[in-house]
């Protein structure tokens, strides 16, 4: 049987997810000769590659890189994972949304302007810097998303309760306390 | 006192008249979701989680406040209930600023269990991150009106166990929320007596102890029926 083709995705979100991926501890092991990780900020791979089975996106949608990259990996995945509380509903990237739903001038200013003790003025490096978005949002607004896995960071049992299911073939469905947020 | 017979999800079941259909199904074991519910004090029917099916009636009835009836037949579980108590949930999450990770209440609240047991694996509305503001002026207590579901169990413990008529709801719709006297800072409020009734009887990380940080808000809700029960049974005893 081909392995499965994976990818993990880390977008606004803090890298929690993704340790927490490693806390699978040996079943990375059993995982290695069942998926082939294809693209991930573990492996060494720089352009989203062509055909994905399954992708777990960590993280909110923040800036215009974020939501680049979703696009590319809705068109060329299968199956899309929300990977954790910030790609599931904003979580604490998505705080800046309570600065109004237009916020990305006013928190640039916040933080680079009334903040700065040396040297206020807003960072812009079109082409380095991306552009933040006017308001931070979970990935489920703004592509398709297949499954929700909560959790901030989501438990390793859980990540791997849900991959376990992947595996199988059978539709994934977490329940009761797999699914709590926080 | 006259006893009524009547079904709930297929069970015969016979309560007082002036039992509520809550109660009744609590009676022999059959939990229906609540969120505005407090034992102890009265029901108002604010969160509408308890909805249930009565044949015959077209529209759903809250358990919390519907008296039963004699030959009712009640359902409890539906296809139809789910789907209403899942929006509703979603609702209440989109309505203010929920984030479980940061908050003085994760794992020990009520509406993130209740969203976990009744499946909501996530918020199919748009957030609509509303600005709202945290009151620290009591020198005991603090209010997070972001957190707020607006169930005022807080406001019912306030009148009708303190007897102190601190807490209040203002505004309409959205904008509503609880007050503390004549919507002034907490802290500058004269009638509160400082009990703590209010934070041991809220669902959420609205109401907290000063002092407390992520997931450390735990509740005694003991030391509400302890009271109720003094105040019903005229005794005190846990
Ligand atoms: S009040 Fe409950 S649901 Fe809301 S953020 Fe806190 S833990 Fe989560
Ligand atoms: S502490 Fe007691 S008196 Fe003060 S607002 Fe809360 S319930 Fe009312
Ligand atoms: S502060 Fe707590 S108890 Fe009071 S209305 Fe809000 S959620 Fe309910
Ligand atoms: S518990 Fe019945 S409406 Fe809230």
């Amino acid at each position: 049987m081909d392995r499965l083709k994976v990818a993990t995705v880390w977008l606004g979100g803090c890298s929690g997810c993704h340790m927490s991926f490693l806390d699978l501890d040996e079943f990375l092991i059993d995982l290695a000769d069942r998926i082939e990780l294809v693209y991930s900020p573990v492996v060494d791979v720089k352009a989203y590659p062509a055909e994905v089975d399954v992708c777990l996106i960590e993280g909110a949608v923040c800036n215009a890189d974020n939501l680049e990259i979703l696009h590319t990996i809705r068109k060329h995945t299968r199956v899309l994972v929300a990977f954790g509380d910030c790609a599931v509903t904003g979580n604490v990237p998505a705080i800046r949304n309570q600065l109004g739903l237009r916020n990305d001038e006013n928190v640039l200013q916040r933080a680079y302007v009334e903040g700065a003790q040396t040297n206020p003025g807003v960072p812009r490096e079109p082409g380095i810097v991306p552009a933040l978005l006017p308001r931070v949002m979970p990935i489920h607004e703004a592509v398709h998303v297949e499954h929700f896995l909560p959790g901030c960071p989501p438990p390793a049992d859980r990540i791997k309760a849900l991959l376990t299911q992947v595996l199988s073939g059978t539709e994934p469905r977490l329940e009761g306390a797999q699914l709590k947020f926080g | 006192m006259a006893a009524r017979t009547f079904t709930i999800d297929g069970k015969h079941v016979s309560a007082d008249e002036s039992a509520t259909i809550l109660e009744a199904a609590s009676e022999v074991g059959i939990t229906i979701p609540t969120l505005c519910h407090l034992d102890g004090v009265y029901d108002v029917g604010a969160c509408r989680l308890c909805l249930v099916e009565v044949t015959g009636v077209p529209k759903l009835l809250p358990a919390c406040t519907t008296r039963v009836a004699e030959g009712m037949d009640i359902n409890t579980d539906s296809e139809r209930l789910r789907k209403y108590r899942r929006m509703t949930l979603e609702l209440l999450f989109a309505e203010r600023n929920h984030v479980c990770a940061v908050c003085v209440a994760n794992s020990h609240c009520e509406l993130q269990t209740l969203a976990y047991t009744l499946g909501m694996d996530h918020v199919r509305y748009e957030y609509t991150f509303p600005r709202w503001p945290v009151d620290n002026t009591h020198s005991l207590f603090g209010m997070d009106h972001n957190r707020c579901i607006m169930c005022t169990r807080c406001v019912r413990v306030c009148w009708h166990i303190e007897g102190a008529g601190t807490k209040n709801v203002s505004g309409r719709g959205a904008r509503s929320q609880v007050i503390s006297d004549l919507n002034q800072p907490w802290g500058t409020s004269e009638t509160c007596t400082r009990c703590g009734k209010c934070v041991m009887s809220c669902p959420t990380g609205a109401l907290f102890a000063k002092g407390v940080t992520v997931s450390e808000m735990e509740r005694d809700r003991t030391k509400l029926e302890f009271i109720v029960t003094a105040r019903e049974k005229k005794q005190w005893i846990a």
